[in-house]
């Protein structure tokens, strides 16, 4: 058996859905009732080129370190040499994400008006990941979309108000079927696949080789006996060709990424399976959570893309970090709930399993949401206030003194800087730049941690949250 | 201040009465201390929820004031919240709570 699991490559990806942005949870429920604020949401969307040169975007798609970041504002502006495809992935259009959403809709749940549907699979006949795409259901998912519409569907738009589309039910008595949640999951299928076919090509990674798939998504795939019941680990597996692969869905709202890694490590040193995916989809109801605040401070529409990201885990090959089994950190039962000992459990308890120090960390991936999303809405800077937690935490072990708190969080913290897609801003969207840093840059260890809300679901008032350790290999 | 806590404040004086609550904040920065404290003395200022037009005046602190500090264990202060002195910007926000708990006190 290996003595260690290595995090071997990692892909990210977006895609620009603005139009999709209106059936967001927040905006389908308020919009609807207010025509003016229709008027204005519609009017405060981004366009494609103005979400490409975002340099928050840039930086989750590793065209820059987020250290490298110029200060904010960052909307108004536009990163220099910004491209649509970056060094970890891409972000992909609206017009060619609606064809990728009929490309793995395996059930004629979409219907695209001809023009959108030929203009899709023109487009995508061109993407660089083409050969894997199903091409031909593009092509067919044309068709009458004022006769889904009359029939209950749901119109999908391309922004600003072009009517692209429908999304149909699947069944009527069923709620866990209704055409809003069958797009939530056709979505975060869409841009996990997106993700996975990107990890594939990028990294040379052969899909015949992998065991075992592990979704970490936040959405809840299942019907009306099964809510949530899953399963988007072995969906997504399949339709990217992962012949050898099955799968299972690992849930903790937005910590889920975390465990699903830890899972991955430890069955890859357990030797049940040689190679694990670790992969996740973007969240559609969160696309225009904030938008009240936004508009507010005469903000675009921020919250307008979906992320996915995919992650191989394997044996060790001499090469890749290290992920250090024996320092996972995990908020225990026994826990209190305050933020300070949260954190505690996440970052000193297993640092100090190992014997380290917190000032061995070279950088601490934490909640990452871009605070030019959240502040507009009263969230504060969700990083900015992890980050002086754990530098409160590293002067209680008097690693350093009070007045180093800013340099601590300068030199091992980083401004958020990912979408509110809230499983991907919870320390995985650092993952590629972790490799880096681990690899060819001057970092010797990355510890990343993630926090989930139990609460919002009703049945405990706890959260819970996880960290993982990642370590140069040899050092 | 989200709805539903606002809806929860507003039964929780119908039930017991202003005069038996105090109000606790964990609000992690002036600006939205200062809302929550404007929201339970004298209204909802975005006239969103239940309590738009409603004047509580109820007596309203942050948990890192030192009023609160001097009512709880030190020990127990110290565990909970102790390590927050070091993270938020603490002046900020009791300057923020107090403007509104002076004008629920006149």
């Amino acid at each position: 058996m290996p003595e260690a699991a290595v995090i071997r490559a990692v892909s990210l990806v977006l895609a620009h859905t603005p139009g999709l942005a209106r059936l967001g949870s927040k905006p389908a429920r308020t919009l609807p009732a207010d025509a003016e604020l229709t008027r204005s949401f519609l009017a405060h969307l981004r366009s494609f080129d103005d979400a490409v040169g975002y340099p928050a975007h840039q930086a989750f798609l590793g065209s820059c370190h987020p250290r490298e970041l110029p200060p904010r504002p960052w909307v108004g502006t536009s990163m220099a040499g910004a491209q649509r495809f970056a060094p970890f992935g891409e972000l992909m259009p609206e017009d060619e994400f609606l064809g990728l959403m009929a490309a793995v809709d395996e059930f004629d749940l979409l219907v695209l008006t001809p023009e959108v549907a030929e203009r899709a699979a023109k487009k995508l006949a061109e993407h660089p990941l083409a050969a894997h795409l199903d091409l031909a259901r593009v092509s067919a998912a044309a068709g009458d979309v004022d006769a889904a519409l009359a029939s209950g569907a749901l119109p999908v738009h391309l922004a600003p108000d072009c009517l692209a589309g429908a999304l149909r039910g699947a069944h009527e008595e069923d709620e866990s079927l209704v055409a809003h949640i069958l797009l939530e999951n056709l979505a975060c299928k869409a841009t996990g696949t997106l993700a996975l076919l990107r990890l594939l090509q990028d990294h040379g990674v052969d899909p015949a080789g992998i065991g075992y798939t592990i979704s970490c998504s936040e959405e809840a795939v299942g019907d009306r006996y099964q809510r949530g019941g899953g399963n988007m680990g072995k969906t997504i597996a399949a339709v990217a060709g992962l012949t050898e692969s099955s799968g299972a869905d690992v849930k903790n709202f937005c910590a889920a990424p975390i465990p699903a890694l830890v899972i991955a490590a430890s069955l890859v040193v357990a030797g049940v399976f040689e190679q694990v995916v670790v992969l996740a989809g973007g969240s559609q109801p969160k696309l225009g959570m904030k938008f009240e605040g936004h508009l507010r401070h005469g903000l675009p529409v921020l919250e307008d893309v979906l992320g996915g990201v995919a992650v191989l885990v394997t044996a060790d090959d001499g090469i890749s970090p290290r992920i250090r089994l024996d320092a996972v950190g995990r908020h225990r039962v026994s826990s209190g709930g305050s933020g300070a000992q949260i954190l505690h459990d996440l970052t000193v308890q297993p640092l100090e399993a190992i014997g380290a120090r917190m000032c061995d960390v070279d950088d601490y991936a934490t909640e990452l949401h871009n605070p030019e999303i959240t502040e507009p809405q009263g969230s504060g800077d969700v990083a900015a206030r992890n980050y002086r937690t754990i530098a409160a935490l590293a002067v209680r072990r008097k690693e350093i003194t009070r007045d180093e708190i800013g340099s601590f969080v300068a030199q091992r913290g980083m401004p958020g800087y990912a979408p509110t897609q809230g499983h991907l801003a919870s320390a995985v969207c650092y993952l590629p730049h972790a490799l880096t840093r681990l690899t060819t840059g001057p970092a010797d260890r990355v510890l990343l941690l993630a926090k989930g809300s139990l609460f919002l679901g009703r049945m405990s008032q706890r959260s819970d949250g996880m960290s993982i350790l990642l370590q140069r290999n040899g050092g | 201040m989200d709805l539903s806590t606002q809806e929860t404040i507003k039964r929780l004086v119908d039930q017991h009465g202003a005069e038996s609550l105090l109000v606790v904040l964990g609000a992690p920065d002036a600006e939205s201390a200062g809302i929550a404290a404007e929201t339970v003395v004298l209204g909802d200022p975005s006239w969103a929820g239940p309590l738009a037009g409603v004047q509580l005046g109820l007596p309203v602190y942050h948990v890192l004031e030192d009023e609160l500090r001097a009512a709880v264990p030190a020990e127990v202060w110290e565990e909970q919240v102790g390590l927050m002195l070091d993270v938020l910007e603490v002046d900020d926000i009791a300057d923020a709570v107090r403007e509104f708990r002076e004008q629920a006190s006149t």
